[in-house]
Protein backbone atom coordinates (compact mmCIF):
# COMPACT_ATOMS: atom_id res chain seq x y z
CA UNK A 1 0.00 0.00 0.00
CA UNK A 2 2.78 2.34 1.35
CA UNK A 3 4.62 2.13 -2.35
CA UNK A 4 1.52 2.62 -4.48
CA UNK A 5 0.32 5.49 -2.45
CA UNK A 6 3.10 7.01 -2.21
CA UNK A 7 3.07 8.22 -6.21
CA UNK A 8 -0.42 9.36 -4.96
CA UNK A 9 1.49 13.07 -3.98
CA UNK A 10 -0.38 15.00 -6.92
CA UNK A 11 -4.12 14.04 -6.34
CA UNK A 12 -3.93 13.48 -2.14
CA UNK A 13 -1.70 16.27 -1.02
CA UNK A 14 -0.12 18.84 -3.69
CA UNK A 15 -3.65 20.86 -3.72
CA UNK A 16 -3.47 21.80 -0.19
CA UNK A 17 0.28 21.64 -0.34
CA UNK A 18 -0.22 24.64 -3.00
CA UNK A 19 -2.72 26.44 -1.33
CA UNK A 20 -0.90 26.63 2.00
CA UNK A 21 2.53 27.54 0.18
CA UNK A 22 0.80 30.63 -1.76
CA UNK A 23 -1.82 31.93 1.39
CA UNK A 24 0.72 31.39 4.32
CA UNK A 25 4.51 30.09 3.75
CA UNK A 26 5.73 32.10 0.71
CA UNK A 27 4.31 35.04 2.17
CA UNK A 28 5.50 34.41 5.45
CA UNK A 29 9.12 34.02 4.31
CA UNK A 30 8.71 37.44 2.59
CA UNK A 31 7.23 38.79 5.53
CA UNK A 32 10.30 37.83 7.78
CA UNK A 33 12.78 39.27 4.53
CA UNK A 34 10.66 42.42 4.35
CA UNK A 35 11.15 42.83 8.27
CA UNK A 36 14.74 44.26 7.29
CA UNK A 37 13.70 46.02 4.05
CA UNK A 38 12.49 48.97 3.28
CA UNK A 39 9.57 48.74 0.61
CA UNK A 40 6.20 49.74 -0.35
CA UNK A 41 4.80 46.73 -3.04
CA UNK A 42 7.16 44.51 -1.90
CA UNK A 43 8.83 44.24 -5.48
CA UNK A 44 10.76 47.23 -4.60
CA UNK A 45 12.72 46.29 -1.08
CA UNK A 46 16.26 47.48 -0.31
CA UNK A 47 17.78 45.75 2.56
CA UNK A 48 17.65 47.87 5.95
CA UNK A 49 19.36 45.82 8.11
CA UNK A 50 17.36 46.49 11.75
CA UNK A 51 16.73 49.71 10.94
CA UNK A 52 12.18 48.95 10.82
CA UNK A 53 13.55 47.06 14.46
CA UNK A 54 14.20 50.28 16.06
CA UNK A 55 11.81 52.55 14.53
CA UNK A 56 8.91 49.68 16.16
CA UNK A 57 10.34 50.14 19.13
CA UNK A 58 10.83 53.78 19.08
CA UNK A 59 7.23 54.12 17.95
CA UNK A 60 5.16 55.27 20.68
CA UNK A 61 1.69 54.24 19.19
CA UNK A 62 3.23 50.51 19.08
CA UNK A 63 4.19 50.95 22.65
CA UNK A 64 1.31 52.43 23.78
CA UNK A 65 -0.76 49.21 21.64
CA UNK A 66 1.53 46.61 23.27
CA UNK A 67 1.10 48.17 26.75
CA UNK A 68 -2.77 48.35 26.06
CA UNK A 69 -2.84 44.67 24.74
CA UNK A 70 -1.02 43.22 27.70
CA UNK A 71 -2.87 45.51 29.89
CA UNK A 72 -5.96 43.93 28.67
CA UNK A 73 -5.07 40.48 27.93
CA UNK A 74 -4.39 40.02 31.82
CA UNK A 75 -7.82 41.21 32.60
CA UNK A 76 -9.60 39.27 30.39
CA UNK A 77 -8.14 36.09 31.27
CA UNK A 78 -8.72 36.41 34.66
CA UNK A 79 -12.25 37.51 34.26
CA UNK A 80 -13.51 35.47 31.65
CA UNK A 81 -12.15 32.62 33.38
CA UNK A 82 -13.67 33.39 37.00
CA UNK A 83 -17.09 33.76 35.41
CA UNK A 84 -16.80 31.07 33.46
CA UNK A 85 -16.24 28.81 35.73
CA UNK A 86 -18.44 29.81 38.32
CA UNK A 87 -20.96 29.15 35.42
CA UNK A 88 -20.08 25.77 34.86
CA UNK A 89 -19.87 24.65 38.42
CA UNK A 90 -23.69 25.70 38.14
CA UNK A 91 -24.29 24.11 35.12
CA UNK A 92 -23.35 20.66 36.95
CA UNK A 93 -25.67 20.74 39.83
CA UNK A 94 -28.42 18.93 38.25
CA UNK A 95 -30.44 22.53 38.04
CA UNK A 96 -33.69 22.56 35.48
CA UNK A 97 -33.13 24.11 32.22
CA UNK A 98 -29.05 23.22 32.60
CA UNK A 99 -29.49 23.06 28.59
CA UNK A 100 -31.28 26.20 28.15
CA UNK A 101 -28.59 28.17 30.17
CA UNK A 102 -25.61 26.62 28.39
CA UNK A 103 -27.50 27.18 24.65
CA UNK A 104 -27.79 30.71 25.41
CA UNK A 105 -24.50 31.45 27.69
CA UNK A 106 -22.39 30.15 24.35
CA UNK A 107 -24.41 31.90 21.64
CA UNK A 108 -22.40 35.47 21.29
CA UNK A 109 -19.17 33.04 20.55
CA UNK A 110 -20.72 32.27 17.10
CA UNK A 111 -21.13 36.26 16.75
CA UNK A 112 -19.02 37.69 14.07
CA UNK A 113 -16.13 40.28 15.87
CA UNK A 114 -17.12 43.20 13.36
CA UNK A 115 -21.50 42.76 14.44
CA UNK A 116 -20.24 42.51 18.06
CA UNK A 117 -18.06 45.37 18.22
CA UNK A 118 -21.21 47.42 17.22
CA UNK A 119 -23.69 45.71 19.06
CA UNK A 120 -21.69 46.48 22.15
CA UNK A 121 -21.11 49.75 20.82
CA UNK A 122 -24.62 50.83 20.64
CA UNK A 123 -25.10 49.19 24.42
CA UNK A 124 -21.88 51.30 26.12
CA UNK A 125 -22.91 54.83 24.34
CA UNK A 126 -26.36 54.13 25.24
CA UNK A 127 -25.29 53.69 29.02
CA UNK A 128 -22.45 56.99 28.42
CA UNK A 129 -25.35 59.18 26.69
CA UNK A 130 -26.56 59.52 30.60
CA UNK A 131 -23.40 61.59 31.25
CA UNK A 132 -23.46 62.91 28.16
CA UNK A 133 -20.33 61.38 26.39
CA UNK A 134 -19.54 58.05 24.12
CA UNK A 135 -17.06 55.64 24.73
CA UNK A 136 -14.72 57.74 22.34
CA UNK A 137 -14.45 60.12 25.22
CA UNK A 138 -12.28 58.42 27.35
CA UNK A 139 -9.63 55.78 26.68
CA UNK A 140 -10.63 53.46 29.90
CA UNK A 141 -14.30 53.61 28.36
CA UNK A 142 -12.62 51.95 25.36
CA UNK A 143 -10.97 49.51 27.43
CA UNK A 144 -13.55 48.21 29.56
CA UNK A 145 -16.00 48.20 27.00
CA UNK A 146 -13.50 45.86 25.21
CA UNK A 147 -13.30 43.79 28.49
CA UNK A 148 -17.01 43.77 28.89
CA UNK A 149 -17.77 42.66 24.81
CA UNK A 150 -14.72 40.26 25.34
CA UNK A 151 -16.26 38.61 28.47
CA UNK A 152 -19.72 38.47 26.67
CA UNK A 153 -18.10 36.60 23.71
CA UNK A 154 -16.22 33.94 25.59
CA UNK A 155 -17.29 32.72 29.00
CA UNK A 156 -19.97 30.71 27.18
CA UNK A 157 -17.03 29.17 25.45
CA UNK A 158 -14.87 28.76 28.55
CA UNK A 159 -17.49 27.78 29.91
CA UNK A 160 -18.08 24.52 27.58
CA UNK A 161 -15.07 23.66 28.36
CA UNK A 162 -14.64 23.80 32.18
CA UNK A 163 -18.45 21.70 31.90
CA UNK A 164 -16.70 19.18 30.14
CA UNK A 165 -13.71 19.16 32.37
CA UNK A 166 -15.92 18.59 35.87
CA UNK A 167 -18.19 15.75 33.97
CA UNK A 168 -14.82 14.02 33.89
CA UNK A 169 -13.85 13.85 37.69
CA UNK A 170 -14.91 10.54 38.58
CA UNK A 171 -17.76 10.59 41.05
CA UNK A 172 -16.06 8.51 43.56
CA UNK A 173 -14.03 11.44 44.26
CA UNK A 174 -16.39 13.74 45.52
CA UNK A 175 -18.49 10.87 46.96
CA UNK A 176 -15.92 9.80 49.16
CA UNK A 177 -15.32 13.82 50.13
CA UNK A 178 -18.43 14.16 50.81
CA UNK A 179 -18.83 11.30 53.36
CA UNK A 180 -16.18 12.20 54.84
CA UNK A 181 -17.41 15.29 55.86
CA UNK A 182 -15.74 18.16 53.63
CA UNK A 183 -18.06 21.10 52.82
CA UNK A 184 -18.30 22.53 49.54
CA UNK A 185 -15.84 25.02 49.93
CA UNK A 186 -13.44 22.07 51.16
CA UNK A 187 -14.56 19.94 47.69
CA UNK A 188 -14.09 22.51 45.17
CA UNK A 189 -10.29 23.56 46.63
CA UNK A 190 -8.98 20.01 46.93
CA UNK A 191 -10.74 18.27 44.77
CA UNK A 192 -12.36 19.89 41.84
CA UNK A 193 -9.49 22.67 41.29
CA UNK A 194 -6.83 20.34 41.23
CA UNK A 195 -9.04 18.01 38.63
CA UNK A 196 -9.87 20.51 35.89
CA UNK A 197 -6.59 21.60 36.28
CA UNK A 198 -6.23 20.73 32.31
CA UNK A 199 -8.93 22.86 31.35
CA UNK A 200 -7.73 25.89 33.24
CA UNK A 201 -4.77 25.89 31.19
CA UNK A 202 -6.61 25.24 28.36
CA UNK A 203 -8.79 28.13 28.43
CA UNK A 204 -5.97 30.48 30.25
CA UNK A 205 -4.08 30.15 27.13
CA UNK A 206 -6.96 30.03 24.74
CA UNK A 207 -8.09 33.85 26.36
CA UNK A 208 -4.59 34.76 26.07
CA UNK A 209 -4.22 34.27 22.73
CA UNK A 210 -7.68 34.91 21.84
CA UNK A 211 -7.09 38.72 23.56
CA UNK A 212 -3.36 39.30 21.93
CA UNK A 213 -4.85 38.29 18.36
CA UNK A 214 -8.06 40.87 18.56
CA UNK A 215 -8.83 42.39 15.86
CA UNK A 216 -12.48 42.77 14.46
CA UNK A 217 -14.07 43.67 17.92
CA UNK A 218 -11.45 46.62 18.27
CA UNK A 219 -11.38 47.79 15.16
CA UNK A 220 -15.77 47.95 15.37
CA UNK A 221 -15.68 48.88 19.01
CA UNK A 222 -13.46 52.10 18.99
CA UNK A 223 -11.20 52.17 15.96
CA UNK A 224 -8.57 52.73 18.23
CA UNK A 225 -9.94 56.06 19.37
CA UNK A 226 -9.71 58.62 21.02
CA UNK A 227 -7.08 59.43 19.29
CA UNK A 228 -5.01 55.77 18.83
CA UNK A 229 -5.04 54.81 22.66
CA UNK A 230 -7.14 52.20 22.20
CA UNK A 231 -5.32 50.76 19.68
CA UNK A 232 -4.12 47.14 20.25
CA UNK A 233 -1.49 45.66 18.34
CA UNK A 234 -2.86 43.86 15.75
CA UNK A 235 -4.92 47.39 14.72
CA UNK A 236 -1.57 48.77 14.95
CA UNK A 237 0.22 46.80 12.87
CA UNK A 238 -2.91 47.25 10.32
CA UNK A 239 -3.15 50.92 10.63
CA UNK A 240 1.15 51.02 10.00
CA UNK A 241 0.32 48.98 7.04
CA UNK A 242 -2.04 50.61 5.27
CA UNK A 243 -2.28 54.09 6.82
CA UNK A 244 1.05 55.89 6.66
CA UNK A 245 2.96 55.75 3.66
CA UNK A 246 6.59 54.64 3.48
CA UNK A 247 6.06 53.06 6.75
CA UNK A 248 5.03 49.15 5.60
CA UNK A 249 8.85 48.07 6.56
CA UNK A 250 8.31 49.13 9.72
CA UNK A 251 4.78 47.35 9.78
CA UNK A 252 6.33 43.91 8.29
CA UNK A 253 8.68 44.53 11.74
CA UNK A 254 5.85 45.05 14.20
CA UNK A 255 4.27 42.07 12.46
CA UNK A 256 7.49 40.10 13.01
CA UNK A 257 7.20 41.33 16.93
CA UNK A 258 3.92 40.20 17.29
CA UNK A 259 4.28 36.68 15.55
CA UNK A 260 7.25 36.03 17.87
CA UNK A 261 4.82 36.92 20.94
CA UNK A 262 1.86 35.14 20.21
CA UNK A 263 4.57 32.24 19.13
CA UNK A 264 6.32 32.07 22.83
CA UNK A 265 3.29 32.17 24.42
CA UNK A 266 1.83 29.28 22.23
CA UNK A 267 5.15 27.51 23.23
CA UNK A 268 4.78 28.19 26.92
CA UNK A 269 1.14 26.48 26.52
CA UNK A 270 3.06 23.25 24.48
CA UNK A 271 5.74 22.72 27.26
CA UNK A 272 3.54 23.60 30.16
CA UNK A 273 0.74 20.53 28.96
CA UNK A 274 3.31 18.17 28.01
CA UNK A 275 5.17 18.58 31.31
CA UNK A 276 1.90 17.90 33.12
CA UNK A 277 1.20 14.78 30.87
CA UNK A 278 4.32 13.51 32.13
CA UNK A 279 3.64 13.57 35.52
CA UNK A 280 0.50 12.17 34.98
CA UNK A 281 2.03 8.94 33.56
CA UNK B 1 -20.76 6.65 24.73
CA UNK B 2 -23.09 4.59 27.06
CA UNK B 3 -19.94 4.55 29.55
CA UNK B 4 -19.65 8.23 29.66
CA UNK B 5 -23.36 8.97 29.83
CA UNK B 6 -23.16 6.81 32.98
CA UNK B 7 -20.69 8.72 34.22
CA UNK B 8 -22.17 11.65 33.49
CA UNK B 9 -25.34 11.78 35.65
CA UNK B 10 -23.12 10.45 38.37
CA UNK B 11 -21.14 12.94 38.81
CA UNK B 12 -24.83 15.06 38.66
CA UNK B 13 -25.91 13.09 41.30
CA UNK B 14 -22.63 13.61 43.24
CA UNK B 15 -22.61 17.06 42.56
CA UNK B 16 -26.36 17.56 43.44
CA UNK B 17 -27.26 20.69 45.94
CA UNK B 18 -30.33 20.96 48.06
CA UNK B 19 -33.34 22.27 46.89
CA UNK B 20 -33.31 25.80 48.35
CA UNK B 21 -29.85 26.29 46.90
CA UNK B 22 -31.27 24.50 43.33
CA UNK B 23 -33.78 27.57 42.93
CA UNK B 24 -31.78 30.51 44.38
CA UNK B 25 -28.96 29.15 41.19
CA UNK B 26 -31.66 28.91 39.35
CA UNK B 27 -33.21 32.56 39.38
CA UNK B 28 -29.19 33.60 39.73
CA UNK B 29 -29.23 31.58 35.83
CA UNK B 30 -32.30 33.27 34.44
CA UNK B 31 -31.29 36.69 35.72
CA UNK B 32 -28.17 35.63 33.66
CA UNK B 33 -29.78 34.27 30.72
CA UNK B 34 -31.60 37.60 30.55
CA UNK B 35 -28.32 39.89 30.76
CA UNK B 36 -26.78 37.94 28.06
CA UNK B 37 -29.64 38.47 25.82
CA UNK B 38 -30.13 41.88 26.74
CA UNK B 39 -27.83 43.24 24.29
CA UNK B 40 -29.07 41.24 21.06
CA UNK B 41 -32.96 42.38 22.09
CA UNK B 42 -31.97 46.29 22.00
CA UNK B 43 -30.43 45.91 18.71
CA UNK B 44 -33.90 44.25 17.60
CA UNK B 45 -36.44 46.70 19.14
CA UNK B 46 -34.02 49.79 17.68
CA UNK B 47 -33.56 48.46 14.24
CA UNK B 48 -37.77 49.59 14.18
CA UNK B 49 -36.92 52.89 15.19
CA UNK B 50 -36.09 56.10 12.99
CA UNK B 51 -32.11 56.72 12.97
CA UNK B 52 -32.86 59.82 14.60
CA UNK B 53 -34.18 58.26 18.04
CA UNK B 54 -31.19 55.15 18.31
CA UNK B 55 -28.38 57.04 20.10
CA UNK B 56 -30.47 59.13 22.19
CA UNK B 57 -32.89 56.91 23.60
CA UNK B 58 -31.23 53.23 23.07
CA UNK B 59 -33.38 51.56 25.86
CA UNK B 60 -36.60 52.79 25.35
CA UNK B 61 -39.43 50.66 22.83
CA UNK B 62 -40.44 52.64 19.48
CA UNK B 63 -43.48 54.48 20.14
CA UNK B 64 -45.55 56.21 17.82
CA UNK B 65 -43.01 58.59 16.96
CA UNK B 66 -39.95 56.67 16.52
CA UNK B 67 -41.38 53.96 15.52
CA UNK B 68 -40.55 53.18 11.39
CA UNK B 69 -41.50 49.91 10.36
CA UNK B 70 -39.36 48.29 8.03
CA UNK B 71 -37.56 51.53 6.78
CA UNK B 72 -34.20 50.44 8.33
CA UNK B 73 -34.29 47.60 6.74
CA UNK B 74 -35.06 48.27 3.37
CA UNK B 75 -32.65 51.14 3.49
CA UNK B 76 -29.54 49.34 5.39
CA UNK B 77 -30.33 46.62 2.27
CA UNK B 78 -29.88 49.08 -0.18
CA UNK B 79 -26.76 50.78 1.16
CA UNK B 80 -24.96 48.02 1.75
CA UNK B 81 -26.40 45.34 -1.45
CA UNK B 82 -26.71 43.50 1.71
CA UNK B 83 -28.92 40.14 0.06
CA UNK B 84 -25.56 40.54 -2.63
CA UNK B 85 -23.38 40.07 0.73
CA UNK B 86 -25.50 37.67 1.75
CA UNK B 87 -24.56 35.32 -1.04
CA UNK B 88 -21.01 35.86 -1.63
CA UNK B 89 -20.64 35.09 2.38
CA UNK B 90 -23.03 31.71 1.39
CA UNK B 91 -20.89 31.33 -1.64
CA UNK B 92 -17.10 31.63 -0.60
CA UNK B 93 -17.93 30.03 3.37
CA UNK B 94 -19.77 26.82 1.38
CA UNK B 95 -17.03 26.01 -1.40
CA UNK B 96 -13.85 27.17 0.88
CA UNK B 97 -15.46 24.69 3.96
CA UNK B 98 -16.15 21.66 1.13
CA UNK B 99 -12.62 21.66 -0.30
CA UNK B 100 -11.05 22.33 3.13
CA UNK B 101 -12.52 19.42 4.47
CA UNK B 102 -12.08 17.15 1.52
CA UNK B 103 -8.51 18.16 0.37
CA UNK B 104 -7.13 17.94 4.03
CA UNK B 105 -8.26 15.57 5.10
CA UNK B 106 -6.84 13.29 2.23
CA UNK B 107 -3.55 15.28 2.83
CA UNK B 108 -3.73 14.20 6.55
CA UNK B 109 -3.91 10.57 5.07
CA UNK B 110 -1.11 10.89 3.08
CA UNK B 111 1.19 12.30 5.32
CA UNK B 112 -0.08 9.93 8.34
CA UNK B 113 0.16 6.80 5.84
CA UNK B 114 3.54 8.03 4.28
CA UNK B 115 6.10 8.24 6.97
CA UNK B 116 9.23 10.16 5.11
CA UNK B 117 11.58 13.33 5.94
CA UNK B 118 9.13 15.04 3.66
CA UNK B 119 6.23 14.36 4.96
CA UNK B 120 7.38 14.81 8.27
CA UNK B 121 8.37 18.42 7.42
CA UNK B 122 5.28 19.32 6.05
CA UNK B 123 2.96 17.83 8.72
CA UNK B 124 5.17 19.90 11.04
CA UNK B 125 4.77 23.42 8.70
CA UNK B 126 1.04 23.01 8.79
CA UNK B 127 1.05 22.92 12.70
CA UNK B 128 3.23 25.80 12.59
CA UNK B 129 1.18 27.91 10.61
CA UNK B 130 -1.49 27.44 13.78
CA UNK B 131 0.29 29.90 15.80
CA UNK B 132 1.15 32.36 13.46
CA UNK B 133 -1.31 35.32 13.72
CA UNK B 134 -2.65 36.44 10.50
CA UNK B 135 -1.18 40.17 10.84
CA UNK B 136 2.69 38.31 9.76
CA UNK B 137 1.22 37.32 6.83
CA UNK B 138 -1.61 39.97 6.25
CA UNK B 139 0.45 42.37 3.41
CA UNK B 140 3.06 40.05 1.46
CA UNK B 141 -0.07 37.72 1.18
CA UNK B 142 -2.39 40.22 -0.76
CA UNK B 143 0.44 40.98 -2.39
CA UNK B 144 1.03 37.28 -3.54
CA UNK B 145 -2.54 36.92 -4.35
CA UNK B 146 -2.86 40.54 -6.78
CA UNK B 147 0.23 38.89 -8.65
CA UNK B 148 -1.21 35.61 -9.36
CA UNK B 149 -4.67 36.93 -10.09
CA UNK B 150 -6.39 35.34 -7.24
CA UNK B 151 -8.33 38.20 -5.94
CA UNK B 152 -11.58 37.26 -6.87
CA UNK B 153 -14.57 34.97 -4.92
CA UNK B 154 -12.87 31.52 -6.34
CA UNK B 155 -9.21 32.59 -6.13
CA UNK B 156 -9.92 33.83 -2.16
CA UNK B 157 -11.19 30.00 -1.74
CA UNK B 158 -7.65 29.03 -2.44
CA UNK B 159 -6.40 31.20 0.01
CA UNK B 160 -9.19 30.17 2.93
CA UNK B 161 -7.59 26.34 1.74
CA UNK B 162 -4.32 27.37 2.44
CA UNK B 163 -5.17 29.34 5.60
CA UNK B 164 -7.63 26.50 7.47
CA UNK B 165 -5.18 23.78 6.25
CA UNK B 166 -3.22 23.77 9.67
CA UNK B 167 -6.01 23.39 12.16
CA UNK B 168 -8.05 21.02 9.66
CA UNK B 169 -4.89 18.81 8.35
CA UNK B 170 -3.29 18.97 12.34
CA UNK B 171 -6.98 17.49 13.43
CA UNK B 172 -7.45 14.72 10.66
CA UNK B 173 -4.05 13.86 11.41
CA UNK B 174 -4.76 12.73 15.16
CA UNK B 175 -7.85 10.98 13.75
CA UNK B 176 -5.62 8.88 10.85
CA UNK B 177 -3.46 7.76 13.22
CA UNK B 178 -6.04 5.94 15.60
CA UNK B 179 -7.53 3.92 12.36
CA UNK B 180 -5.46 0.66 12.69
CA UNK B 181 -3.90 -0.30 9.48
CA UNK B 182 -5.50 -3.73 8.97
CA UNK B 183 -8.70 -2.38 7.84
CA UNK B 184 -7.16 -0.36 5.10
CA UNK B 185 -4.91 -3.37 3.80
CA UNK B 186 -8.06 -5.60 4.27
CA UNK B 187 -9.47 -3.35 1.45
CA UNK B 188 -6.08 -3.52 -0.36
CA UNK B 189 -6.44 -6.84 -0.91
CA UNK B 190 -9.50 -6.65 -1.95
CA UNK B 191 -8.31 -5.06 -5.19
CA UNK B 192 -8.98 -1.63 -3.97
CA UNK B 193 -6.30 1.81 -5.38
CA UNK B 194 -5.59 4.03 -2.57
CA UNK B 195 -8.40 6.54 -4.01
CA UNK B 196 -10.82 3.57 -3.68
CA UNK B 197 -9.40 3.16 -0.73
CA UNK B 198 -9.11 6.57 0.89
CA UNK B 199 -12.70 7.37 0.02
CA UNK B 200 -14.70 4.20 0.48
CA UNK B 201 -13.10 2.97 4.08
CA UNK B 202 -11.24 5.86 5.20
CA UNK B 203 -13.26 9.26 4.87
CA UNK B 204 -16.70 7.48 6.27
CA UNK B 205 -14.68 6.87 9.21
CA UNK B 206 -13.40 10.58 9.02
CA UNK B 207 -16.74 11.79 9.65
CA UNK B 208 -17.04 12.89 13.17
CA UNK B 209 -13.58 14.87 12.38
CA UNK B 210 -15.08 16.28 9.44
CA UNK B 211 -17.81 17.31 10.76
CA UNK B 212 -16.04 19.56 13.40
CA UNK B 213 -13.41 20.50 11.01
CA UNK B 214 -16.65 21.89 9.15
CA UNK B 215 -18.05 23.56 11.71
CA UNK B 216 -14.80 25.30 13.35
CA UNK B 217 -13.60 26.51 9.73
CA UNK B 218 -17.45 27.52 8.73
CA UNK B 219 -18.06 29.95 11.78
CA UNK B 220 -14.43 31.54 11.07
CA UNK B 221 -14.89 31.93 7.10
CA UNK B 222 -18.36 33.31 7.49
CA UNK B 223 -17.51 35.98 9.96
CA UNK B 224 -14.02 36.79 8.99
CA UNK B 225 -13.80 40.20 8.13
CA UNK B 226 -10.26 41.13 7.02
CA UNK B 227 -9.38 38.56 4.38
CA UNK B 228 -12.06 39.03 2.07
CA UNK B 229 -11.25 42.90 2.57
CA UNK B 230 -8.08 43.00 1.71
CA UNK B 231 -8.87 40.23 -1.12
CA UNK B 232 -11.82 41.51 -2.16
CA UNK B 233 -12.58 45.07 -1.12
CA UNK B 234 -15.81 46.62 -1.01
CA UNK B 235 -16.94 45.78 -4.71
CA UNK B 236 -18.00 42.27 -3.64
CA UNK B 237 -19.09 42.81 0.21
CA UNK B 238 -19.19 39.80 2.49
CA UNK B 239 -21.68 40.33 5.51
CA UNK B 240 -19.25 41.27 7.71
CA UNK B 241 -17.28 44.00 5.24
CA UNK B 242 -21.08 45.33 4.03
CA UNK B 243 -21.56 45.83 7.95
CA UNK B 244 -18.32 47.70 8.35
CA UNK B 245 -18.93 49.69 4.95
CA UNK B 246 -21.57 51.77 6.85
CA UNK B 247 -19.27 52.95 9.09
CA UNK B 248 -16.29 53.46 6.66
CA UNK B 249 -18.29 53.89 2.99
CA UNK B 250 -20.77 56.99 4.55
CA UNK B 251 -19.69 60.31 6.28
CA UNK B 252 -21.74 59.60 9.93
CA UNK B 253 -22.97 56.02 10.38
CA UNK B 254 -26.50 55.79 9.88
CA UNK B 255 -27.72 53.89 12.86
CA UNK B 256 -31.29 52.94 11.82
CA UNK B 257 -29.63 50.94 9.02
CA UNK B 258 -26.67 49.32 11.09
CA UNK B 259 -29.26 48.21 13.66
CA UNK B 260 -31.63 46.53 10.91
CA UNK B 261 -27.94 44.66 9.21
CA UNK B 262 -26.84 43.72 12.95
CA UNK B 263 -29.68 42.12 13.19
CA UNK B 264 -29.73 40.04 9.55
CA UNK B 265 -26.41 39.21 10.35
CA UNK B 266 -26.99 37.21 13.50
CA UNK B 267 -30.71 36.12 12.66
CA UNK B 268 -28.71 33.53 10.15
CA UNK B 269 -26.07 32.05 12.79
CA UNK B 270 -28.69 31.65 15.26
CA UNK B 271 -31.16 29.60 12.88
CA UNK B 272 -27.94 27.53 12.14
CA UNK B 273 -26.46 27.21 15.86
CA UNK B 274 -30.25 26.25 16.73
CA UNK B 275 -30.63 24.11 14.37
CA UNK B 276 -27.42 21.57 14.80
CA UNK B 277 -26.30 23.16 18.47
CA UNK B 278 -24.98 19.75 19.32
CA UNK B 279 -22.13 19.48 17.01
CA UNK B 280 -21.57 23.17 17.11
CA UNK B 281 -20.83 22.57 20.55
CA UNK B 282 -19.08 19.38 20.59
CA UNK B 283 -16.99 20.36 17.55
CA UNK B 284 -16.07 23.98 19.30
CA UNK B 285 -15.16 21.63 22.56
CA UNK B 286 -13.04 19.42 20.07
CA UNK B 287 -11.00 22.13 18.45
CA UNK B 288 -10.05 23.67 21.95
CA UNK B 289 -8.64 21.09 23.04
CA UNK B 290 -6.70 19.62 20.36
CA UNK B 291 -5.91 23.45 18.78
Amino acid sequence: MQKSLKKYFPIFALPTVAAFLIAFLIPFLIGIYLSFARFRTVTDATWVGLDNYIRAFSNQDFLNALWFTIKFAVVSVVTINIFAFILALMLTKGIKGTNLFRTVFFMPNLIGGIVLGYIWQLIINGVLSYWGVDITYNASYGFWGLVILMNWQLIGYMMIIYIAGIQNIPSELVEAAKMDGASALQTLKSITIPMVMPSITICMFLTLTNSFKLFDQNLALTAGAPGRQTAMLALDIYSTFYGRVGWQGVGQAKAVIFFVIVALISLTQLVLTRRKEVEQQ
Amino acid sequence: MSMTKAKKTDIREANEVSKGTGIIMTVILAILTLVFLFPILIIFINSFKSRLFISNVPFQLPNSETFVGLTNYLDGAVKTRFFQAFGWSTFITVFSVVFIVLLTAMTAWYLTRIKTAWTNALYYLFVFSMIVPFQMVMFTMSKVVNMLSLDNPVGIIVIYIGFGSGLSVFMFCGFVKSIPLEIEEAAVLDGCGPIQVFFRVVLPMLKPTAITVAILNAMWIWNDYLLPYLILGTERKTIPVAIQYLRDGYGSIDMGAMMAMLVLAIVPIIIFYLSCQKYIIKGVAAGAVKG
